[in-house]
């Protein structure tokens, strides 16, 4: 067991020293190997010690090796809470949060709230229906423009616009669902990227509509209502929403809607149609399922969810550009929903913390972001295939095989 | 033929896949609560008849009547609302589905709740078996465990016409007989079926009449009973 070990650390030291001297070692100009070393020195430490700990928990027996991960422990334990408990817990850290937080603080909570929406939307999507969408960001893009366009050219306010961009979100979804109807897998996957694509390049090429480049700006911020009296009578008097709390309530309120949407979809019969056809799309249309309607609903539901997310997105900078909508963010959003757990909600909300936040806490590793990324997710996947918090059906899908399989 | 009505009817369709002609001008029918079986080689067409049938396919010539209702046009679930029925080939379940969330997917078209209770029970009743299993995963089930919860499926939207492709595909002997037992007592309760088969000899003692598929074509139609008498079919299809 201990040869084993050793054998797995020197092959895990040597792929780190690759990595890791060029990547450290070289500067602009002159190449700096203490450097590297110094944290290869500090993987190496984790590693033994945690050689070091399966050694020791290998000595105190069996029992030790089987318990379960922490992870699951807390699962387990936040499961046994009333759940009114748990959810107004949550709710009430997310209230408080602005109060105790300064501006970045609240600012990085702002953008994860952004991508808890967009993660739950394409969750729709790649979750529940099974397609995997890689151009997901343009129906932000979408939602973003649309607002950012109808309040310049006619003045329209955030509430106006946003049934507005919804309906066009939709639309643009079922444009894009309708071609790939009859595609699975990875044809869809170069389809769907090269349609995210098409949508960044017309934003970014049509200058006369889009300003190009330079984006569009001067939108103005949601703003609410309230009813003011004064001595000429009764009035509808507007606040808009300028400082980053009062956004931040904002974006809250949009993402608790957006989490109540979806899990009423998931758990309606369009949800179980959406999983019906992931599982197995002839056997669904057998089953009378309009497997045409309800993937095109998928696509159409799932723009509308990432619409309002950019509708605000562009509400709340009151700029726009085409560059806020790389290839790079609906691979975030993806690598949101994978991580957090395909078809989970809570998953994909601790994923959203963790995949945006994450980068925020180590600023200095900015460059790096991508192998960080890429780090995570493998590890992820080695690990533990069915994300952070597991949906319980898809629990049950990775870990079949460890049930008892009847012999045929 | 003469006493009982036609259920389904099939005049010269033809079907493509892509530039492939597979199905070159098919035509048969099946009467009312009777057992009628489609048999031939791998290849022949048998399962792009049925899939032409529910609109899966679509036929590019020819007419399928549904009690006297041309269908062809119509899309699947269209089909499966007017009562029709099938089983895909393969025994195609929900994997990841647990047996009763299969069973409930086959009854996506009915919102009367009591009715899919009431089938259900007699799902089970058919294939007590399933009833133990309703929290198992369909994917962890036998291979017999999985075709009878495919035919159960099948059953829940409560049809008139059953459309069963290949039910003894990759099943044990004994298996196959207690599956084709099943679908007598289903026939048994009014549910008109058409079976299509490989495992010619079983699937005729059953029918009432079979028709014979080579290439696209029905090459013979005549009596069950009067097919498994026949040389040309003996040779071919029964190894005798």
């Amino acid at each position: 067991m201990i040869r084993q070990e050793l054998k797995k650390l020197v092959i895990y030291g040597f792929f780190l020293a690759i990595l890791l001297i060029p990547m450290l070692g070289f500067r602009s100009t002159t190449f700096e190997p203490g450097r590297a070393f110094k944290t290869l020195g500090v993987f190496m430490a984790i590693l033994i010690l945690n050689l070091a700990l399966k050694i020791f928990r290998n000595r105190r027996g069996k029992e030790a090796v089987v318990k379960k991960s922490w992870t699951e422990r807390t699962g387990e334990y936040i499961n046994r809470l009333p759940k009114t408990f748990t959810i107004g817990g949550l709710l009430l850290v997310a209230i408080l949060f602005p109060i105790f937080g300064d501006n970045y603080v609240i600012d990085v909570g702002i953008t994860c709230l952004i991508y808890v929406c967009l993660g739950l939307g394409l969750n729709i999507v790649v979750g529940l229906c099974g397609l995997l969408d890689l151009g997901y960001i343009a129906f932000y893009a979408v939602g973003a423009y649309t607002y950012s366009l109808l309040n310049l050219t006619f003045g329209l306010s955030f509430w106006s616009a946003l049934p507005i961009g919804i309906v066009l979100g939709m639309m643009v979804g079922c444009v894009i669902g309708y071609p790939t109807l009859k595609m699975r897998g990875d044809y869809l996957a170069i389809v769907t990227l090269g349609f995210g694509e098409i949508v960044r390049l017309v934003l970014n090429n049509w200058d006369s509509l889009t300003a190009g480049p330079n984006g569009l700006f001067g939108m103005k911020r949601p703003a609410v209502y309230y009813p003011s009296f004064s001595e000429d009578g009764f009035a509808w008097a507007v606040y808009y929403l300028k400082s980053l709390p009062a956004l931040y309530y904002f974006i809250l309120v949009i993402t608790i809607f957006t989490i109540v949407g979806v899990r009423r979809l998931d758990n309606s019969r369009i949800g179980r149609a959406w999983i019906a056809i992931r599982e197995d799309e002839v056997a669904a249309e057998l089953s009378g399922v309009p497997t045409t309607w309800i993937k095109l609903l998928a696509y159409a539901l799932g723009a509308a969810f990432a619409s309002v997310a950019g509708a605000f997105f562009a509400a709340k900078l009151s700029y726009t550009n085409p560059n806020f909508f790389l290839f790079m963010e609906s691979c975030i959003v993806l690598c949101i929903v994978v991580l957090g757990g395909v078809g989970s909600i809570p998953g994909i909300i601790v994923a959203a913390f963790v995949l945006i936040g994450a980068p925020e806490i180590f600023r200095g590793l900015e460059n790096y972001r991508m192998l960080a990324f890429g780090g995570i997710m493998t590890t992820m996947m080695v690990l533990k295939p069915e994300g952070l918090i597991p949906a319980s059906r898809r629990k049950r899908e990775l870990h079949e095989n460890q049930e008892a399989l009847p012999e045929d | 033929m003469t006493n009982a009505q036609t259920i389904l009817e099939l005049s010269d369709i033809h079907t493509y896949y892509g530039n492939i002609h597979a199905l070159k001008g098919v035509s048969c029918s099946i009467p009312e609560g009777d057992i009628a079986c489609l048999i031939g080689a791998n290849g022949a067409g048998k399962s792009t008849t049925l899939m032409t049938i529910f609109g899966v396919q679509r036929a590019s010539k020819g007419q399928v009547l549904f009690k006297g209702q041309p269908i062809q046009h119509l899309k699947p679930e269209k089909v499966a609302a007017l009562g029709v029925s099938q089983t895909p080939e393969g025994r195609q379940i929900f994997p990841r589905m647990t047996t009763y969330e299969n069973l409930e997917m086959g009854a996506f078209l009915r919102k009367d709740k009591s009715g899919i209770e009431r089938d259900m029970e007699w799902v089970f009743s058919l294939f007590p078996v399933l009833k133990d299993r309703t929290r198992q995963l369909g994917g962890t089930l036998s291979g017999g465990e999985q075709q009878m919860l495919s035919i159960g499926r099948a059953l829940m939207s409560r049809p008139e016409l059953l459309l069963l492709d290949e039910p003894s595909l990759g099943l044990a002997p004994k298996m196959v007989e207690r599956i084709f037992q099943t679908i007598i007592e289903i026939n048994k309760s009014g549910v008109t079926i058409f079976l299509v088969e490989q495992n010619a000899h079983m699937a005729l003692n059953i029918s009432g009449i079979g028709y014979v598929m080579e290439t696209g074509r029905i090459v013979l139609a005549d009596k069950a009973k009067a097919l498994l008498e026949n040389e040309q079919v003996k040779k071919a299809y029964l190894g005798e």
